[in-house]
């Protein structure tokens, strides 16, 4: 496998990794005014992601920071292209990020009301907009042959953008809800496991129709198999999630992710933005890269510093493992329902 | 305006604001690793105390750095994508290493030391902030290496059909003298901001105290002396080594930037020996280096650029004519890369009244700021409490100095480069050079509504969150050292693995249980 092949399977993983942790915690935050009736709950499911969010969100820089590494040319024409999304991306990510740190500020319960409603309408902005663009990238932009954008400001935002949208966010509902089934204890256990019944079946069809229909566009027979994968991980999450088997379930909607998503990469390489004015137009992964040299020095990095990364993320999933309880008094009384085998945690 | 400016004036705001954050969690981080392994190797509380009250303030600060760097990230493909095309090759390594090898580091085990107090073991828990400083200091290392490529760029060769730089030596690239210099210069830079706020918050908590009639016997009193204190010495040092590693990198920059220094000096033409200029005024609204009137000390800037008081240092006049006809009079006539500057005269002297001034801003903020410094250790020396009103609001006041001091650097550094964004390389024979004007930098499909729409977006929305910033950090330094810990005896004694605080109240408080107790861990969080 040459390094440009590599790579682009470097910065696919690093997506997926971003969508498989930041999805649940986007997806708790999304669901804080379903699940959270009360405000002890929601402040139970903000606890549930509050050491972890910010770890996972560099997940997000770390994959743009490498499509601009090993791919300026895709980073050049997709970023302009989709200008005015991003911002709109950003400005998600910058209200989320400060909401989650300044609301306990004060103790006064409209403050604190306030900022959890910032902390879900981020992070609803944040999964539609990344899916956004995610969706434009795999399914086509409109750029000229010197890969700039056509016909104004949301001349991207299209179907392939909605699609995009829509399948992120409702992955990450059902991801988050499984995670808080998983996390929490008490009510909010239950209503995410009731959650994550009703809706997998229906939330895990954009992700599919995303992923079959980039298949079906410039699949190959591995991409048919990933597909089918991921379906059926779709039976298992909603047929475990049935019998109460949390973990199990959160597992099978991880593989409906990580097969779909390998899928629309897979299907889509050597392709990093096709054009929807002409093929011809189609920026490949040859056109983007950089130098050998360059990503010679960046797979020794990452192959030194990956692992060590993977190390410690997994090390603060296992610190922070146990179950969370909203009742403050609950020291003193038997605990129900005791924690699940911290392997089924993802790290 | 058109694209070029407005993305040029979003850069600058976006940059300068980021930077108001990332001094204050870099210098106040290094001295919060001091002050946790103080109380760990001694469990005397007043250091405990001091890493939960300054904790909380680095906190309520780090984060917003994390949100206004993801505008840095993504802006350099949102509006200067042929500057992100041009140095692909070495620019975005260097971001994609800052986040797998720092930024990583720097959330993960911030996150962990925020929710470990007593959570995991004592010492343990001190390593996680080890760890997250580290990752902040090596994050600052690997953007300044980037920076300072852009300012001197080595370790590349020109690719021989686009022009562009193709990386040969990522070790030059890393070892950049430029970056080097900057490197440290920054880091020093961050301390003085830390110093700084010690010593104004500590010495208005001291005041506040003795006019209640508090005694200096109690434990807050100890605190905020040792604030003071620690502050005071870590400033005057950390000048010091500002003014040492300045001097370094402007030896540097009168070899890589002539332009740049010149301009600082408002230096028109060649002298030998070459005068420091003190003050200059010039014709307003005229960037003509003739126009400009300056007070002197004969020698001086000699002896900054080469160490004596003797050699030559050429005037921005004798450079701007060796530029012009090395880089050219004119931008080329190609108005698809250059916009409407194609075919019009570059000007390559950077805009005099911003880098003379700012050169001095930079200077003169840091010396008050030592200044200031000097005035705390010396008014309270063996335990004395100033009173004065106008020394300890002046000393609340300072704690602004060192950030505008940050600030007027790096506008000097930034704005003293144009019209490049990419300066040419001088050890390298001129056919070799590669260098990269910012007009041609711009993203070539983007509209100047569309920068317009996100300049106003994000500065309406970085004005509303400085406001907020402001409020809660004033509102917090106000409550007091206790502020950070409901209970008023030191908690968590012991850190010990213990299971019974893997309650809902998260272990960090252990605060009577009641109520409240719900949020302990996310009070000393937030």
């Amino acid at each position: 496998m040459d390094l440009q092949t590599l790579w682009f399977a470097a910065v696919a993983v690093l997506w997926i990794g971003f969508l498989l942790l930041e999805g649940f915690d986007f997806g708790v935050a999304a669901l804080l005014p379903v699940l959270g009736r009360r405000t002890a709950d929601r402040h139970l499911m903000l606890r549930s992601i509050g050491p972890l969010w910010d770890g996972n969100e560099v997940w997000l820089i770390t994959a743009a920071g490498a499509v601009f590494a090993a791919f300026p040319g895709w980073y050049a024409t997709w970023l302009p292209a989709l200008y005015l999304p991003f911002v709109f991306v950003l400005f998600g990510l910058i209200i989320r990020a400060v909401a989650f740190e300044w609301r306990h500020q004060s103790h006064d319960p409209r403050w604190d009301g306030t900022w959890t409603h910032v902390i879900t309408v981020g992070s609803l902005i944040a999964a539609l907009g990344v899916g956004a663009a995610l969706g434009t990238t795999t399914l086509g932009l409109p750029i000229d042959g010197d890969g700039i954008r056509v016909g104004g400001s949301f001349a991207g935002v299209g179907w392939a953008a909605l699609l995009g949208a829509v399948a992120v966010l409702a992955f990450s509902l059902v991801h988050g809800a499984l995670f808080l089934a998983l996390k929490t204890d008490g009510d909010v256990r239950l209503r995410a496991r009731a959650f994550a019944l009703r809706w997998s079946p229906v939330a895990a069809l954009p992700l599919l129709t995303w992923a079959g229909w980039v298949h079906l566009r410039s699949g190959t027979p591995v991409t048919a198999v990933l597909w089918v994968v991921g379906a059926l991980a779709v039976l298992v999450t909603w047929a475990r999630i049935r019998v109460d088997h949390e973990g199990q379930a959160f597992a099978g909607w991880a593989v409906l992710l990580v097969s779909s998503a390998a899928t629309i990469f897979g299907a889509a390489y050597p392709v990093v933005v096709p054009s929807t004015i002409d093929p011809a137009f189609d920026v490949t992964i040859a056109d983007a890269s950089v130098s050998n040299y360059t990503l010679t020095v960046m797979t020794w990095a990452a192959a030194v510093g990956l692992p060590v990364v993977l190390g410690y993320q997994a090390w603060t999933y296992w610190v922070f493992r146990k179950r969370l309880t909203a009742e403050p008094q609950h020291e003193d009384a038997p605990r129900s329902g005791e924690a699940p085998a911290p392997s089924e945690l993802p790290a | 305006m058109d694209v070029l400016d407005i993305a040029r004036w979003q850069f600058g705001i976006t940059t300068v604001y980021h930077f108001m954050m990332v001094p204050l969690t870099i210098g106040l981080g290094i001295l919060l690793v001091v002050m946790h392994t103080m109380w760990v190797r001694t469990d005397d509380p007043e250091w405990l105390r001091m890493t939960r009250f300054w904790g909380k303030v680095f906190l309520i600060n780090f984060v917003l750095g994390v949100a206004t760097g993801l505008v840095q990230e993504f802006q350099f493909g949102l509006a200067w994508s042929e500057y992100s095309r041009f140095v692909g090759d070495v620019f975005g390594s260097l971001l994609a290493l800052e986040a797998l090898l720092a930024f990583f580091l720097e959330s993960t085990f911030l996150g962990l030391w925020i929710f470990g107090w007593g959570r995991i073991p004592k010492k343990l828990h001190l390593a996680t902030l080890w760890a997250a400083v580290i990752g902040s200091t090596v994050s600052a290392y690997f953007i300044i290496a980037a920076n300072s490529w852009m300012q001197h760029p080595v370790g590349v060769v020109a690719d021989d059909a686009t022009g562009r730089p193709v990386q040969v030596d990522f070790l030059a690239v890393l070892t950049n003298n430029t970056a080097l210099a900057a490197f440290t210069h920054t880091i020093v830079a961050a301390l003085m901001v830390a110093g700084a706020l010690l010593v104004g918050v500590g010495l208005y908590h001291l005041r506040r105290r003795k006019l209640a009639g508090r005694s200096p016997e109690e434990i807050d009193h100890r605190v905020w002396r040792r604030s003071v204190r620690i502050g005071g010495w870590v400033s005057l040092a950390a000048f010091v080594l500002v003014a040492a590693t300045g001097d370094w990198q402007a030896k540097l920059m009168y070899h890589q930037q002539p332009l740049k220094m010149s301009s600082a000096e408002a230096l028109c033409e060649t002298e030998a020996p070459a005068s420091f200029s003190i003050f200059a005024w010039n014709k307003l609204g005229s960037n003509e280096c003739d126009d400009v009137h300056s007070i002197t000390v004969p020698g001086l800037l000699s002896f900054l650029a080469h160490g004596d008081f003797t050699s030559e240092v050429p005037g921005v006049n004798e450079l701007q004519e060796r530029y012009s006809e090395v880089y050219g009079a004119t931008y080329p006539d190609d108005p698809s890369r250059f916009g409407n500057l194609a075919g019009e005269p570059v000007d390559y002297q950077p805009v005099l009244a911003v880098t003379y001034w700012s050169f001095r801003l930079m200077i003169g903020m840091g010396a008050v700021s030592a200044g200031v410094a000097a005035h705390a250790l010396w008014s309270t020396r063996r335990g004395r409490v100033p009173t004065s009103r106008i020394g300890v609001y002046g000393s609340l006041a300072a704690v602004g100095a060192p950030f505008v001091a940050n600030a007027a650097g790096w506008i000097f550094t930034e704005m003293g480069r144009q019209p490049f964004v990419v300066v040419p390389n001088p050890d390298v024979p001129v056919d070799e050079q590669i260098w990269f004007f910012t007009a041609q930098a711009v993203s070539p499909g983007v509209t100047a509504a569309e920068v317009w729409t996100s300049l106003g977006a994000l500065t309406l929305v970085y004005g509303v969150l400085a406001v907020i910033e402001l409020g809660l950090l004033t509102r917090f330094i106000r409550s007091g050292i206790t502020a950070g810990d409901t209970s008023t005896t030191p908690p968590i004694g012991t850190g010990r693995d213990d299971d019974r605080r893997e309650g809902p109240d998260g272990g960090a408080g252990g605060a009577g249980g009641g109520r409240r107790a719900d949020d302990d861990v996310l009070q000393f969080a937030y």
